[in-house]
């Protein structure tokens, strides 16, 4: 081998060493961006957060259209975001859900998805009463103040309300998300009365479970067909204790402790 | 070695033409630098919006929208396809850019330029070594790491380390520890690589010199024949590997600085007490012959 091609093949084999060296310490960091902080949510109509990370340029013209200065752009080793991308923090400052969603027009590169016209359709996260015990709702007052601000009242946050066990004669009016409507604005994060909120707007996949898809549910399948959902099945009688059914008054057999409305099928 | 060459750089230029033009492009490149950053700080500052933003994407007067070429390159390759507003941007900057010279982004307009150029003149002043110097392609080598590693982890990763960005984005939104990153290259340049940073390895230099690899904005050395040798434009330039060609060719060589690398400082231009350089156009092949050329002059450019 000639000096020249030797140097040549060195040369370029210590260049892809030093490269991937590189290249590896920057994949390292990229993996680290990724995990974004469960405290910060992205702008209405962000990209899944691998997808974004893709899209974002970190210009921050996000940042300056927002008339209520929610978002901010995240400071190396201060936020936990990605370097220079758009969060903000529900409890500091929640999203105003402006009509014109105003973040989203400023996106230059489709990282904010302009696919989103209607903000009340924005998924920024999901509200969760993560503290049962010191709502002061579920220790049966009315503080009822996370209703009230949620912009999508009565929808995305309803008050359910149940018997009180603790006084015996009162109720319940239980603050309960619905995560069908919940946008993730953070309002009601930001208004709980208490000193650390007892409702707090969590990063969708910390916030919700998913449905196992091999299970149906009959009854909603049932109901949307108007029929039994298999033809020509005979409805056998439910083998219930009591008279007239074959398990009763057997030798060990039992009573029922109950009995059946008048004309229920047996 | 003249007994020019041994006078401290510039200090020539200074007594043939006047403080002024021995500092004209210095000092008019750090006007530009200040202008291009102060266009962003004028908003968060003054209320003043003419431009709101960063360097890596930027809207002027609510209407022009400018896009980092680099960075959106990148988000090309991790797999995202940019809306129209952000491709404009970046088209304009490349047509910009392909003309001005790519790397007059180094040396007009990028924020670490006065980093680098102060850990440069502190190096000097202390006389150290010049320490490691990879080659001047490993930046394109790093350029290359650069957008594999986007492809690969499906993120614009070079910014997740860009001390350019960084610096800007921080100056205009909030630092955090951004500083960190800068005090780095500052101190990169100051002990570890003489002009290392911008010279040999950033990755965002490399892309511009291959945005403006046949640029129309060129220096020439179109009155080559005048030179006396003295080396000012040797110790002043970045990248001073692109002058010889333009300054050392034999007859009808061309005296036009072509080298992707060159930024367009105009430093050359400054130093020089003969005037040898000037900016032009890269169809511009005149070369200069002195009325009266040194009968010595041939021997000492030699040296």
């Amino acid at each position: 081998m000639s000096p020249q091609r030797r140097r040549f093949l060195t040369d370029t084999a210590r260049m892809a060493a030093g490269c991937v060296l590189a290249g590896s310490g920057l994949a390292w960091l990229a993996r680290d961006a990724r995990a974004l902080p469960a405290e910060a949510l992205r702008p209405p109509g962000a990209l899944p957060e691998k997808a974004f990370l893709a899209a974002c340029i970190r210009c921050g013209l996000c940042v300056r259209d927002c008339p209520y200065d929610t978002l901010s752009l995240a400071e190396l080793g201060e936020d936990g975001a990605a370097t220079g991308t758009p969060f903000f923090t529900a409890r500091d400052v929640p999203c105003e859900m402006c009509d014109d969603i105003p973040c989203v027009a400023a996106c230059p590169t489709g990282a904010l998805d302009k696919g989103l016209t209607d903000i009340d359709d924005a998924r920024m996260g999901t509200a969760v009463l993560v503290d049962q015990e010191n709502c002061l709702n579920f220790l049966g007052l009315r503080c009822d103040v996370c209703y009230r601000v949620c912009p999508v009242i009565d929808e995305a946050i309803t008050l359910e309300v149940s018997h009180n066990d603790r006084s015996g004669h009162h109720a319940i009016f239980a603050p309960t998300v619905h995560a069908d409507h919940c946008t993730g604005c953070g309002v009601c994060e930001k208004s709980c009365v208490l000193p650390e909120a007892a409702i707090k707007v969590l990063p969708t996949r910390l916030a919700r479970g998913t449905p196992a898809e091999h299970y149906r549910k009959g009854w909603e399948e049932m109901e949307e067909k108007g029929a039994p959902l298999v033809d020509g099945v005979i409805d056998l009688p439910d083998r219930l204790p009591g008279p007239g059914t074959d398990n009763l008054a057997a030798p060990g057999g039992f009573e029922p402790a109950f009995k059946l409305p008048e004309g229920a099928s047996q | 070695m003249k007994a020019k060459t041994a006078l401290p750089v510039g200090q020539e230029a200074i007594r043939e033409k006047g403080w002024w033009k021995a500092y004209r492009f210095l000092i008019l490149r750090r006007a530009s630098q200040a202008v291009f950053l102060s266009l962003f700080l004028l908003g968060p500052w003054f209320g003043l919006w003419l431009v709101e933003g960063t360097l890596a994407g930027s809207r002027t007067l609510g209407v022009l929208p400018l896009t980092d070429p680099l960075v959106l390159l990148q988000g090309l390759v991790a797999g995202h396809w940019p809306e129209l507003t952000a491709l404009t941007g970046a088209l304009i900057v490349l047509v910009a850019y392909a003309l001005l010279g790519g790397r007059s982004y180094c040396s007009w307009v990028c924020p670490i330029n006065p980093v680098t150029d102060a850990a440069h003149w502190l190096h000097d002043r202390l006389d150290l070594p010049k320490g490691w110097q990879p080659k001047r392609h490993t930046r394109l080598w790093l350029l290359g790491a650069v957008l594999a590693t986007s492809a690969l982890t499906g993120t614009i990763a070079w910014e997740l380390v860009n001390p350019i960005t960084m610096l800007h984005r921080g100056l205009v939104f909030g630092l955090g520890f951004a500083w960190a990153l800068v005090a780095l290259v500052f101190l990169f340049d100051l002990f570890v690589s003489r002009r290392g940073w911008c010279g040999h390895l950033c990755p965002v230099g490399a892309f511009y010199g291959l945005v403006g690899h046949k640029s129309l904005l060129r220096v020439t050395a179109s009155k080559r024949a005048a030179c006396d040798g003295c080396m000012d434009c040797f110790a002043v330039c970045p990248e001073n590997h692109v002058i010889s060609p333009a300054l050392r060719g034999k007859g009808a060589e061309t005296p036009l600085i072509l080298s992707p690398d060159c930024t367009n400082c105009g430093r050359c231009i400054d130093v020089c007490s003969v005037d040898v350089f000037a900016f032009t156009h890269r169809f511009d092949p005149r070369i200069e012959a002195t009325p009266e050329p040194s009968p010595d002059a041939p021997d000492e450019m030699a040296a």
